[in-house]
């Protein structure tokens, strides 16, 4: 069994509240190094077998019809990982 | 009351005169989703107006002749994914996106959840993120209707100001800039928050139409803002007794006139509306 992962990210241009909040409350936990934080998404697609082209094209057509919303998130990584035991 | 109608409890009286009985034989789908809350307030408001509701499941495929279609709020699949990504592919939504589309021109109100999913089926430009504050809201809320020539705003006159609810998490409505700036000048900006901005909205936009004017996206929620007593303590006119405010009615009975006296979606370009 193989994995495709799909990493969404809010667009840039776009005010992220929840990395906002996640930001404001790392000093609570003493860390203070970090200026920015911004959320996003990964997904995990399982696949049995082997990840042919095809199947990454379409892992590729999901992530930017359904996975993400090209209104408001972009779609910064489509890749396979293997696993080491299935 | 045939099998497909909601039944409505007599809380008040539905049957009390003064709707034009031809609006009776309007017929306007009130659409539920796993996960829908608000199909049934929706469905009395459109009785109140004296139109017919007919539930329609949205994995259905027939959209059982229907005149216009309700799309109303909740949290339809959990909000898993996104609000309103997934119901955007819901068998109904395909005959809806085709009947409200260029061609087709049936009225489609989404309101909340129902907003989110008709960004998500691209039938309304922009989208719904988390309230900037990052809190649930909810609250009477005081509205400008901004552009009173939409499928759904007839009964208004533009620059009318409104109270109905608000109730969401993630409200906050935004867009690219050219988006933004083509909404603005075409006028489609339907309802705009008045006061404090609930939820760090664009431009305090609360609502907004597509080209032809015929698909109306809100946040706030009309459909709770219809019967006395149920509703607001005040309307865009001021304070009225308790729970009497009933300033969303305008909404539902915009969509019934409108198709009875045949006149077309309306034009958001035409008239324009004021602007903030």
């Amino acid at each position: 069994m193989a994995r495709i992962v799909v990493d969404v990210m809010p667009k840039p241009e776009i005010l992220d509240p929840q990395g906002k909040a996640i930001v404001r409350a790392l000093p609570h936990q003493g860390v203070t190094v970090f200026s920015g934080v911004r959320q996003g998404k990964r997904f995990e697609l399982e696949v049995d077998g082997e990840v042919t082209d095809e199947i990454l094209a379409t892992a590729r057509e999901a992530a930017e019809t359904m996975l993400s919303n090209p209104v408001i998130e972009d779609v910064v990584n489509v890749s396979v990982i293997d696993d080491v035991e299935a | 009351m045939s099998a497909n109608t909601f039944e409505t409890p007599l809380v008040a009286d539905l049957s009390a005169p003064g709707a034009d009985p031809a609006l009776k034989d309007v017929r306007v789908g009130i659409v539920t989703f796993p996960g829908t809350l608000d199909d049934r307030d929706a469905a009395r408001a459109i009785e109140l107006a004296g139109g017919t509701a007919v539930r329609l499941w949205h994995a259905d495929d027939d959209l059982q002749r229907v005149d216009a279609v309700v799309l109303p709020g909740g949290f339809s699949y959990g909000d898993y994914l996104r609000a309103g990504a997934i119901s955007r592919f819901a068998p109904l939504m395909a005959r809806i996106v085709d009947a409200a589309g260029d061609d087709g021109g049936l009225p489609v109100l989404g309101i909340c959840n129902g907003f989110q999913i008709l960004t998500e089926a691209h039938l309304l430009p922009g989208s719904m993120i988390r309230n900037d504050h990052l809190k649930f809201v909810c609250r009477d809320q005081r509205l400008r209707v901004e552009n009173a020539s939409t499928a759904w705003t007839g009964d208004f006159t533009a620059g009318q100001e409104i109270v109905v609810p608000l109730k969401n998490n993630d409200g906050q409505y935004v867009c690219d800039q050219v988006t933004l700036e083509r909404l603005e000048a075409e006028g489609r900006v339907v309802f705009r928050y008045l006061g404090r901005n609930p939820n760090g909205s664009l431009n305090d936009i609360a609502g907004v139409t597509n080209a032809r004017g015929n698909v109306v996206g809100l946040m706030p929620h009309p459909e709770h803002a219809v019967e006395p007593g149920f509703g607001p303590d005040s309307t865009g006119s001021g304070p009225v007794a308790k729970g009497d405010g009933t300033d969303g009615l305008g909404l539902f009975t915009s969509a019934l006139n409108a198709l009875v006296n045949g006149s077309s979606a309306g034009s958001a370009t035409t008239d324009g509306g004021t602007r903030a």
